[in-house]
């Protein structure tokens, strides 16, 4: 036990001398936390919209009021045939474009029936949806005062009427759903990069040979190597607890304890896995590239940015052993709904696990020999 | 000194990395108290042979006991007994002098009044109370090389491994260097010391030459000077080695 104080002690002394280290435990993450918050999010608010009006009436220039009236779309460009707005789409100027047809108030008064093309830059497919979600919304908003105005007395009386309510999230904001998920990201970033980086490094520099040559034991200087980043990282989680509270207004509705309790199970697997990959490497550009790999598939897979239930099956299948889906679906839960222990320990417990398992082998992996 | 009995025995000992035989059936011992040079040209295999005695690497066969424990069979046990100063500096650089000695005083048990005192006693003994505070990185090489000879023996090992300790040093730190290691040895910590300087084979009370992985020469220098009818230890090497 004193021996491994020693150790932690010359651990900090190295973290807080590293002029370079210093802005990277503590800055990077707030910077992390404050950039990505507000721009990973998949609300669109300013559609660039290319109207092609063949009619040119007042009907159809109700029909574009509609879209100019919408905070969610710009009107860009008035072209007068197909092949410009074609072209304004592809050159990636517009996102979005809409064909009025040549008679189409005359067909809205004889017909009663009349048509509008809406073509969509679908490249990401989901935007795509929500872009065509909003303009089918606003054309059937025009559609119902038509009906109104030629059948008064229709609309009036529906009989299923839905009064919405939103739980949890009552704004739908984004940003109330990006953050605990990002806060997960930052401190898993921090655990894996100095986990992975900080063994290998002495077997780089060759200063893990003296060490070696010690009678240490195998699990004191991996315990001394996991702790001083496990105490750096709850730092950095609680600075974003903070930011969120402060700046984003989102505070922690279930228990703090429960959450830096279940952090602290969670950042043992992680740095684990930092170690383990430290014990195989032998330069730090090798573990780098590991850390790498697997930060990228475990966040991918997270469920941070697409729903986990919206993957393929064999892809839920492999997010039971990805501690990050874990760890978000906790902190959302935890942060934003106010969930309790009886909520959350199945995966707590399956945490644990992971902890425990990864911990022991990197203790196992580490060779005191070359 | 009376009743010298060996610290260090070694036989048949193989180290094989795939077809490469660095090490051929090494058969030497190493009496308590004793400074003992492991001589042999680049490549020779002293490097590899150190590594096993100090628990760092393990044989493919045969047996080396060190300080009374295979070090085979109880790598920690032996650990525990001696002092290593690697070919390679390996010391922290980001860490103070002070800070050296704490940390590796520390993982070998002392306590902390005992840090203290050793620390305070090798500053003194090296004119170096000035660098306790001073970050390894801005201390010249030579200065870095008795301090890691001095860490490698704070706890006063039974016995003590330096691999080309003198290795890039000026002649003079040299001198010093050597007058510690007779220090040492005087304490009663046997040391083991591999070279390429065959002036400082003098000073040794025995020696090894390694050639080609085997031992081919050993006993004092004015045995082997006789036996290969040699003026000095750079003819025995010149005539050995070729």
């Amino acid at each position: 036990m004193r021996k491994l104080l020693y150790i932690l002690q010359k651990e900090f002394t190295q973290v807080f001398r590293d002029k370079a280290m210093l802005p990277i435990i503590f800055i990077i993450p707030i910077v992390q936390l404050l950039v990505l918050s507000y721009t990973a999010t998949f609300e669109i608010k300013q559609v660039r919209l290319v109207v092609v009006d063949h009619d040119r009436t007042p009907e159809s220039r109700d029909l574009v009021a509609k879209f100019s009236g919408s905070s969610f779309y710009k009107i860009t460009n008035q072209v007068v045939e197909y092949a410009a707005a074609a072209e304004l789409l592809k050159k990636g100027k517009a996102d979005q474009f809409i064909i009025i047809e040549p008679k189409f108030a005359s067909h809205l008064v004889t017909d009663r029936k009349a048509n509008v093309q809406l073509i969509t830059d679908a490249i990401n497919g989901s935007a795509a949806s929500l872009m065509s979600a909003y303009a089918t919304a606003i054309i059937g908003e025009y559609n119902r005062e038509i009906v109104v105005a030629i059948t008064p007395l229709a609309g009036q009386s529906l009989p299923i009427r839905v009064e919405p309510s939103y739980w949890y999230n009552p704004e739908l904001n984004y940003i109330t759903y990006m953050v605990p998920g990002i806060l997960v990201l930052l401190v898993t970033i921090i655990g894996l990069f100095l986990g992975s980086m900080n063994l290998v490094k002495e077997k780089e520099i060759g200063t893990i040979e003296q060490i070696n040559v010690t009678p240490i034991k195998k699990y004191q200087f991996i315990a001394g190597k996991l702790i001083p980043f496990w105490v750096i990282a709850n730092i950095d989680l609680a600075i974003g607890l903070l930011l969120a509270y402060f700046v984003f207004k989102i505070p922690v509705i279930g228990s703090v304890w429960l959450l830096f309790g279940v952090a602290s199970i969670y950042l043992v697997a992680i740095l684990s896995i930092g170690l383990v990959i430290s014990t195989l490497t032998n330069t730090m550009q090798q573990a780098m590239f590991i850390s790498w790999f697997f930060l990228v598939v475990f966040i991918l897979m997270s469920g941070l940015f697409t729903p986990i239930e919206s993957m393929p099956h064999w892809a839920q299948i492999i997010d039971y052993a990805n501690p990050v889906a874990y760890f978000i679906k906790i902190n959302r839960m935890i942060m934003l709904k106010g969930s309790g222990w009886p909520d959350i320990q199945n995966e707590v417990v399956i945490l644990a696990g992971y902890a425990a398992l990864l911990f022991t082998f990197s203790i196992w992996r580490y060779r005191k020999t070359v | 000194m009376t009743e010298r009995g060996n610290i260090i025995e070694v036989s048949h000992l193989v180290k094989k990395f795939g077809d490469f035989t660095a090490n051929d059936d090494l058969n030497f011992e190493v009496k308590k108290g004793e400074i003992f040079g492991f001589l042999g040209a680049n490549g020779a295999g002293k490097t590899t042979a150190i590594k096993i005695l100090c628990g760092l690497s393990e044989p493919t066969s045969g047996i080396a006991l060190v300080a009374g424990f295979d070090v085979g069979k109880y790598p920690d046990k032996v650990k525990e007994r001696i002092g290593y100063m690697s070919q390679r500096f390996s010391l922290y650089n980001d860490l103070t002098v002070k800070e050296n000695f704490r940390f590796y005083g520390g993982i070998y048990g002392l306590s902390s009044a005992a840090i203290k005192e050793r620390t305070n006693y090798f500053l003194e003994k090296l004119e170096m109370e000035k660098t306790r505070n001073v970050v390894l990185s801005e201390i010249p090489l030579g200065w870095k090389q008795k301090l890691a000879f001095s860490v490698a023996i704070m706890h006063n090992p039974q016995v003590v491994f330096l691999d080309e300790p003198t290795g890039g040093v000026d002649p003079i730190t040299r001198r010093q260097f050597w007058e510690m290691i007779y220090e040492t040895a005087h304490h009663g910590t046997t040391v083991f010391v591999t070279t390429h300087y065959m002036d400082e084979a003098e000073y040794c009370e025995r020696v090894s030459i390694m050639n080609e992985g085997r031992i081919v020469a050993l006993g004092t220098p004015a045995q082997l000077k006789e036996k290969y009818q040699a003026q000095s230890m750079n003819d025995v090497f010149i005539k050995i080695a070729r």
